[in-house]
């Protein structure tokens, strides 16, 4: 371990010639030895089409839940496959999602339900947009609450904030430098012939704009050729699924064990949209298993293949709003309010799900169809940006929410 | 000493102005003859093509500006039309469209028998085989076995690049069957793709095609939000094109009745709070008719003042919207996943009084209301300076002169919002060709792919990979999710993936790699300066020369290396 990052570190100090290396670089290089405390990297992830969070955390201990859901409902625990992982005595994992366990059970993961979005909109792309400006119910915002989240600071690594795909999502733009990367291996030149050239060109170019954005540029790349060379291998023997979120996470595992200098991350996974027979045979297999398998397993992997290093990071999951309380006619739910949240990391207070549970009887849904909201995400964002990023300024990320209620869940 | 005392405080009153209000000096220098015919070419168009500069020069640029300000003043180069030729969906209603590509409730609606198949043997003989699959899919769902195909990134973009160069060398024709019979749904993306670029690369209405970009844009939609999919069209072709240099409140008035914005913005749901007092079982037969209608939906009211009208710090309150958007209820679609039309339903629109902006609009009126409305906004000095302004962003500068979109706006009063009038006020200004507004703008990602197509002179023939480059730049064309549309901001196109890929995408492009378009090289000498001639239509800067001279000092140079490297320079990325 501490061989290849002393292999990467004058690797990337190499690139830059000896003495010019640039101050975040060596800082960002040397951070792993320093004795100050290293960064903190949060990463969030984007169910995109709205998860169905009472089949995702499964609250069995509630019989409202069996008669809404007389056809997806996921069973009381009974120690098998079949069967709801029980979590509390009344909350439960969907079984798919099995391998989070042992990380909820090591006391490093919380859940939070109930928990969304205050804004009424069911439109997806409403909602998003909301969730991912960090503004409920403004649309004009321009920059997202990730970008926001960056604490200010002088001299930051050209990767400080990452986002896996092609584009930059909305969450991550801002004033802040945010690069996407669709592909580590990618993220270059690719005809060598042009690559110093091109370098060249905007280093010396006295167009400004592109001059900034040209040297940024070219460290970020020269940073990740850096990590390039070196074929990846996950730590404790770990496999991620060939998922595209298998994958976008391996990629952010690698950026965050070359200590490059990243703070946070974007990755997101689509498909939760599940209208029609979001259950095959059993409520515990089909579409949505299948969804939860993926998300799980990618997330466990990522978890272990991180070890130690966990404890600079946290993860932390959302999708736009929750389904309908009622299964509808065709073995599906419709377009609902809250839903359910995760966070894991070093330093997130697990082992427990968060939120007051607002009941199903019919009087207690939200327009006698959804699940209540009792937690606004915010609070969950907030609490993470500002006591495990340690940007104080939870006001300008999440501007007009004038009084999170933190829960605790980070300490 | 007293005279000495007032001299000081003028001074400092002096330093204090300057330090306070942004320098547009640079707006009073003016330009050579060669440089505004260029300037011109690069605002007005995608970008010069070879001989663009000397026929401009040839007819003067007073005429040629009035001539683009004309559209139909310009003879259309044929290219074009061969190449829409094929795009069946663009001549299509939306009804036709829903019809002949049917989304899945479509499907579902003919296999229940609901609605008739289509006519056309051919698009008869695609909705069945899509509602093969349908029910094949969901009998697999059922059965809850269905493998979720593994997403792994490097396999899929290898079967993307082989299906684009296979796509690349099949007959336009054929290659759109091969779409339409794999992805129905899949066509008007693709054909409202093509369309934009090559009308964007081969028509002589260039300014035409601009304004086309930036009041879509204005207006924007979401192609990929559940009834936009086959709404989007019709939108494009019938709301905005028919007014891009028309009268503003034209414009307005046929974007707010368009069922693509009114399904995108939804209004089409929003109905009379009123509502909620009638006679119960009254409620519930409305109810079911507008589905999901529970009130009042303000969404509209609010983007048609802060994005479309007045801009956010127009002077509108909270109030303002509610009363706009109790104006607009009734304002809906019949049917729009079947590409239904605008209607006014009377029965769910709000009759009590409203006062808009101060306006008094009284009680019992009917689709007047929202017609008032629209007259109030049209007509509203915050209306006039807001698009002034973005007009000046797009065609001048990011921080365009005050004194520009004084006189802009004063026209845009003058002419009732002729919105030629105000583009010409525009293009006679000083302002216009100045130090200050020359090579000032970062290209858009539309941009700066046209541009380097239209610059070597390549020969295109499938334009989807070029919009796929432009989606991995930024801009994924129809495809912005939110209603602000794309920032022409240069702050917004410049970042380490953008760069990066638009330096990938000019070596690829010169070097023949991008499917479907051709350049030829033999034309481009392996001398920087000559080709920086011919591709940027003016000399590179020394230090985009020194850069390629002496990487060619260690290899042999190619004609396509030098092509692709002026291409990818940082003086291409401006116009």
């Amino acid at each position: 371990m501490s061989t290849r990052r002393l292999f990467l570190k004058s690797a990337a100090l190499g690139m830059f010639g000896v003495g010019t290396a640039p101050a975040w670089l060596s800082r960002a290089l040397y951070a792993a030895d320093a004795p100050r405390p290293r960064k903190k990297i949060l990463v969030a992830i984007f169910q995109r089409g709205a998860v169905d969070g009472l089949n995702v955390v499964v609250p069995f201990g509630e019989k409202q839940y069996y008669s809404l859901r007389p056809n997806l409902a996921i069973p009381k625990p009974d120690r098998t496959e079949n069967s709801a992982v029980d979590l509390d005595g009344f909350f439960g994992l969907h079984p798919a999602l099995a391998p989070l366990k042992p990380i909820y059970d090591s006391g490093h993961m919380a859940i939070v339900h109930a928990v969304g979005s205050p804004d009424p909109t069911r439109s997806h792309f409403d909602a998003q947009d909301y969730m991912e400006s960090g503004t409920p119910g403004r649309k004009a915002t321009s920059d997202g609450w990730l970008n926001r989240a960056l604490p200010a600071q002088r001299d930051s690594s050209p990767v400080r904030a990452v986002s896996l795909g092609t584009t930059l999502p909305r969450a991550m733009r801002g004033q802040n430098e945010a690069v996407a990367i669709a592909n580590l291996n990618d993220f270059q030149i690719r005809d060598t012939r042009g690559a110093g050239t091109f370098e060249s060109m905007y280093e010396n170019s006295l167009d400004q704009v592109l001059n900034g954005a040209g040297r940024e540029t070219f460290e970020a790349v020269k940073l990740v050729q850096s990590i390039q060379k070196q074929p990846y291998a996950p730590d404790n023997g770990v496999q991620y699924p060939t998922s595209s979120l298998g994958q976008d996470l391996m990629q952010i595992a690698r950026l965050i064990k070359s200590n490059v200098g990243l703070e946070v991350a974007f990755a997101e996974m689509r498909g939760w949209d599940t209208h029609v027979n979001e259950v095959g045979a059993r409520p515990t297999v089909g579409q949505l298993a299948n969804l939860l398998g993926q998300f799980g397993g990618a997330l466990a992997a990522f978890y272990r293949d991180l070890g130690d290093r966990m404890a600079d990071v946290s993860v932390v999951t959302m999708s736009e709003f929750g389904r309908t309380a009622r299964e509808n006619g065709s073995r599906g739910t419709d377009h609902g309010h809250a839903n359910v949240m995760f966070a894991f990391g070093g330093d997130i207070r697990g082992g427990k799900v968060y939120g007051q549970w607002p009941g199903l009887e019919q009087e207690q849904l939200y327009e006698q169809r959804d699940l209540q909201l009792t937690t606004d995400f915010r609070d969950v964002l907030g609490e993470l940006v500002v006591r495990h990023l340690g940007n104080v300024r939870a006001a300008s990320v999440f501007p007009g929410y004038e009084q999170p209620k933190f829960r605790g869940i980070v300490g | 000493m007293k005279k000495f005392g007032i001299a000081l405080t003028l001074a400092g009153v002096a330093v204090l102005a300057a330090y306070s209000e942004t320098d547009y000096s640079r707006f009073n220098q003016p330009l050579s003859e060669d440089q505004q015919i260029l300037h011109a070419l690069n605002r007005l168009t995608f970008g010069p093509r070879p001989g663009d500069v000397e026929t401009v020069r040839k007819m003067g640029l007073k005429k040629w500006i009035d001539q683009q300000l004309h559209p139909e003043r310009v003879a259309e180069n044929p290219e074009v039309a061969a190449r829409l030729r094929p795009l069946e969906s663009l001549q299509m209603s939306a009804a036709e469209i829903a019809t002949n590509y049917p989304p899945p409730q479509v499907l579902r609606a003919m296999t229940q028998g609901l609605l008739p198949l289509p006519a056309d043997p051919e698009a008869r003989q695609r909705a069945e085989l899509q509602m093969q699959r349908l029910r094949a899919r969901r009998e697999a769902k059922e059965d809850g076995d269905v493998k979720t195909k593994a997403q792994g990134k490097g396999g899929d973009r290898l079967q993307q690049a082989m299906r684009q160069q296979v796509m690349s060398v099949a007959d336009p024709v054929e290659r759109r069957k091969l779409i339409a019979d794999k992805a129905p749904q899949q066509v008007l993306p693709y054909d409202l793709n093509e369309a934009k670029l090559y009308r964007a690369i081969y028509s002589n209405r260039q300014l035409e095609e601009q304004m086309a970009d930036f009041w879509f844009n204005h207006f924007n939609v979401y192609i990929d939000k559940g009834a936009d999919r086959i709404l989007t069209s019709t939108y494009e072709r019938d709301a905005i094109r028919p007014h891009v240099f028309g009268k503003f409140r034209d414009l307005l008035e046929a974007t707010a009745e368009s069922p693509a914005m009114l399904f995108y913005l939804d209004n089409w749901q929003s109905v009379s709070p009123e509502l909620g007092q009638r006679d119960i079982n009254q409620r519930a037969k409305l109810r079911a008719k507008a589905k999901q209608a529970r009130g009042l939906n303000e969404n509209y009211a609010r983007e048609l003042m802060e994005l479309h009208t007045l801009g956010v710090d127009g002077g509108y309150t909270q109030h303002d919207i509610i009363e706009v958007a109790r104006c607009f209820t009734g304002w809906t679609i019949s049917q729009p996943n079947r590409g239904g039309e605008f209607i006014y339903n009377d029965r769910v629109h709000d009759k009590g009084e409203k006062n808009v902006l101060g306006v008094r609009i009284p009680a019992g009126g009917g689709r007047a209301d929202a017609e008032k409305v629209l007259d109030i906004l049209a007509r509203h000095p915050s209306t006039a300076r807001f698009i002034s302004t973005k007009l000046a962003r797009k065609f001048v500068a990011d921080d365009p002169p005050p004194a520009l979109i004084d006189r802009m706006a004063k026209t845009f009063h003058d002419t009732d919002g002729d919105i030629r009038a105000v583009m010409s006020t525009m293009f006679d200004s000083k302002e216009f060709f100045s130090e200050g507004a020359f090579q000032a703008k970062v290209k858009t990602p539309l941009e700066l792919v046209v541009s380097a197509i239209r610059a070597s002179d390549a020969q295109v023939d499938f334009a989807i990979p070029l919009s796929m480059q432009i989606a991995q730049l930024g801009e994924p064309l129809y495809r912005k999710i939110e209603p602000t549309g794309y920032s022409g901001a240069n702050s917004e196109w410049v970042n380490s993936a953008a760069l990066l890929a638009r330096m990938n995408f000019a070596l690829a492009l010169a070097d023949n790699r991008v499917p479907g378009s051709k350049v030829d090289a033999t034309k481009f000498a392996d001398d920087p300066a000559a080709v920086a001639r011919l591709v940027l239509f003016h000399e590179a800067s020394q230090q985009t020369l020194d850069s390629i001279k002496k990487a060619l000092a260690q290899r042999e140079p190619t004609p396509a290396l030098v092509a692709g490297l002026m291409l990818g320079s940082p003086d291409f990325q401006r116009r």
